[in-house]
């Protein structure tokens, strides 16, 4: 037994990186960026507004929060169903008490449903982004480009449909194929929080025009942390501002930088978690050398 | 297979109609010990195992059944000491098994209401007449037991079909803890009846913070505090409801009771603003007070959506 020759074969073996979506850059190398009045830290949060149905086909993998049981899994449907009513408001309450900006990820099959929602996060100024379609509408490799193109275009279609013109894609699970990046940028997609390859925001190269990746953190993602991970409120926020305050330590060397992080609103939007979703916010707020900015606000500053 | 269950209209939790609890209460606080029995060698159903090891599962069949014979006991002793009532979620079966904890929960006025025949018998794959024999066994057998007519429901370990919320409505019940989408009570959508979704969160569940959250006795006492100074300061705008539920094989533990009487001890403190009541109570002044007024408010606001629970819009 052994493997086919060319398994020892490197065609991509040299400088920089496997790929030209983006060219290497250590962190070093990079032109600081400046931020308004001298702030060092564009935090940008997140708050994912998902569909998490009765039935999903769990391909090419179960999106985080898919259902567990056998059908109907109704308990971890209206658990998931309590961040669309309940937990939501309570983030927006609180972003506001705050004067804080945040994006808000929307799957495109949520426009019509909760357009209460969608309209409250309008009112607050925030930033709408598209979600892809629903949690189980997952970009992957195995789709054939002309099917993916197809769900981008739905997805346009139903935020056209619903009066928004969204500039930033998030990918359902933040899962792309190879052609995810083009078929966004040709659907008027500029912005994408799939990559998080810098603490500052990257132009990646499509096909169809310009796309700036913004960074948000997988390892501080909240749902990771306190339902998968079983992480205390007082660990999770406690992170969030060790990210602070290392990226303010690090400012003067390395210019402004930027912290995305998620608050999920059937995670961060339990009763019991919202003392340390204000304490969080509050650091943010309070903090001179912080903004808070939506994807496109700190696309903008960055550029 | 639907996408939705459509049990409920979405309604965001911003600016709905005031509700308000008797004696102009904030918050409506409720405690439902599971009294439950697992059987030793279960019959298989084929969607799910009666235990997750090979029966008999000596481990996890006689810390229930510690539960039953010392947990229980602790339990009822310090929710006397705070004057709070238990809702209980039963297996129906256990009347035959132990009355003597029925007669106990009995002395104390305490409400039951139906959580199966057995813990280890799942609604899975039942067809019509099997689940409604399975409710209108749960009705008989606790009536003549307790003398009460049970108007609660929660299915055996969680387990539905598409048709259980429709029963609920035809055997008039008055809620169902099945549902945990929301911190207020809301009318579901059933042909027949007037179902309450009750509030009973999961989230705070002692089998889900003891065990998948993973959580120390003192930190489940500390997340059910802020839980409910939460849940009070939003009662002020419009009342909520607050569960903990309880097994007592769990939270009974001698390294756990103490801990969570912290808990109780913090929520009976706020007694002025706090109606402390059973499930059915609160039910039955929803019921009373709200319904109308809630479904009047999802009507002007343009969500209320056509159809009943797992009937597509265009059947209905």
């Amino acid at each position: 037994m052994a493997l086919p020759p060319d398994y020892l074969e490197y065609p991509l073996r040299r400088y920089g990186m496997d790929q030209d979506r983006y060219a290497w850059r250590p962190a070093g190398a990079r032109e600081p960026l400046a931020w308004a009045d001298g702030r060092r830290v564009a935090a940008m949060i997140v708050v994912p507004i998902e569909f998490h149905m009765l039935n999903p086909t769990g391909k090419p993998f179960k999106s985080p929060g898919a259902m567990v049981t056998p059908y109907p899994d109704l308990r971890h449907f209206t658990t998931r169903d309590y961040g669309l009513r309940v937990g939501a408001f309570r983030l927006l309450d609180a972003l506001k008490a705050r004067g804080l900006k945040a994006t808000f990820p929307v799957n495109a099959v949520l426009l019509d449903r909760v357009r209460p929602l969608v309209d409250a996060i309008l009112a607050d100024g925030h930033e709408i982004a598209a979600y892809g379609w629903d949690t189980d509408h997952i970009h992957w490799s195995g789709m054939e480009v002309a099917d993916e193109r197809a769900v981008v275009a739905r997805v346009r279609a139903a935020f056209d449909a619903a009066g928004l013109k969204p500039r930033t894609w998030m990918s359902p699970a933040r899962q792309q194929s190879f052609a995810t990046l083009d078929l966004i940028a040709e659907a008027g997609f500029d912005i994408c929080l799939d990559w998080e390859q810098d603490t500052v925001p990257v132009a990646i190269r499509t096909d169809s025009g310009a796309m700036t990746a913004v960074p948000l953190s997988n390892e501080l993602d909240d749902r990771t942390l306190l339902s998968d991970r079983r992480q205390d409120e007082r660990v999770w926020a406690a992170q969030i501002g060790e990210a602070v305050a290392c990226l303010k330590d690090e400012g003067e060397r390395c210019g402004g930088q930027v912290l995305g992080f998620t608050l999920t609103p059937y995670v961060a939007g339990q009763p019991f978690r919202m003392w340390a979703v204000r304490e969080i916010l509050a650091g943010l707020a309070d903090d001179a050398s912080v903004w808070a900015g939506t994807a496109a606000e700190i696309v903008d500053a960055a550029a | 297979m639907h996408a939705e269950p459509n049990l409920y209209d979405y309604w965001p939790y911003r600016d709905r109609p005031k509700v308000v609890w008797p004696g102009g209460k904030k918050l409506a606080f409720w405690i439902a010990p599971n009294i439950e029995f697992y059987e030793f060698n279960p019959p298989k159903n084929p969607l799910r195992p009666g235990w997750p090891r090979p029966a008999p599962d000596v481990v996890g069949y006689s810390q229930r059944d510690w539960g039953n014979r010392v947990g229980h006991w602790r339990l009822m002793e310090l929710m006397d000491k705070y004057g709070m009532r238990g809702s209980i979620s039963l297996s129906t079966a256990l009347i035959d098994h132990h009355p003597e904890i029925i007669e106990a929960c009995v002395a104390r006025n305490w409400e039951f209401f139906s959580h199966g025949i057995y813990n280890t018998r799942y609604s899975y794959e039942m067809d019509e007449a099997q689940e409604r024999a399975m409710i209108e066994d749960s009705i008989r057998t606790i009536q003549a037991a307790t003398g009460q007519r049970i108007r609660g429901y929660l299915a055996p370990a969680l387990t539905h079909t598409e048709r259980t919320f429709e029963l609920l409505g035809e055997y008039d019940f008055w809620y169902s803890c099945d549902l945990f989408q929301d911190d207020q009570p809301q009318p579901l959508k059933t042909r027949q009846g007037k179902v309450v979704s009750m509030p009973y969160s999961l989230e705070v569940n002692d089998v889900i913070t003891y065990g998948a959250l993973a959580m120390d006795p003192w930190r489940y006492a500390d997340i059910l505090k802020r839980h409910f100074d939460q849940l009070l300061e939003e009662g002020a705008t419009s009342g909520t409801v607050m569960c903990i539920p309880l097994h007592a094989y769990l939270v009974g533990q001698s390294h756990r009771i103490r801990p969570f009487e912290a808990a109780l001890k913090h929520i009976a403190d706020h007694a002025d603003d706090v109606w402390i009541a059973t499930a059915a109570e609160i039910a039955g002044h929803y019921r009373e007070a709200h319904w109308d007024g809630t479904l009047g408010d999802i009507r002007r606001r343009g969500l209320e959506r056509p159809g009943f629970g797992f009937a597509a819009e265009e059947e209905a």
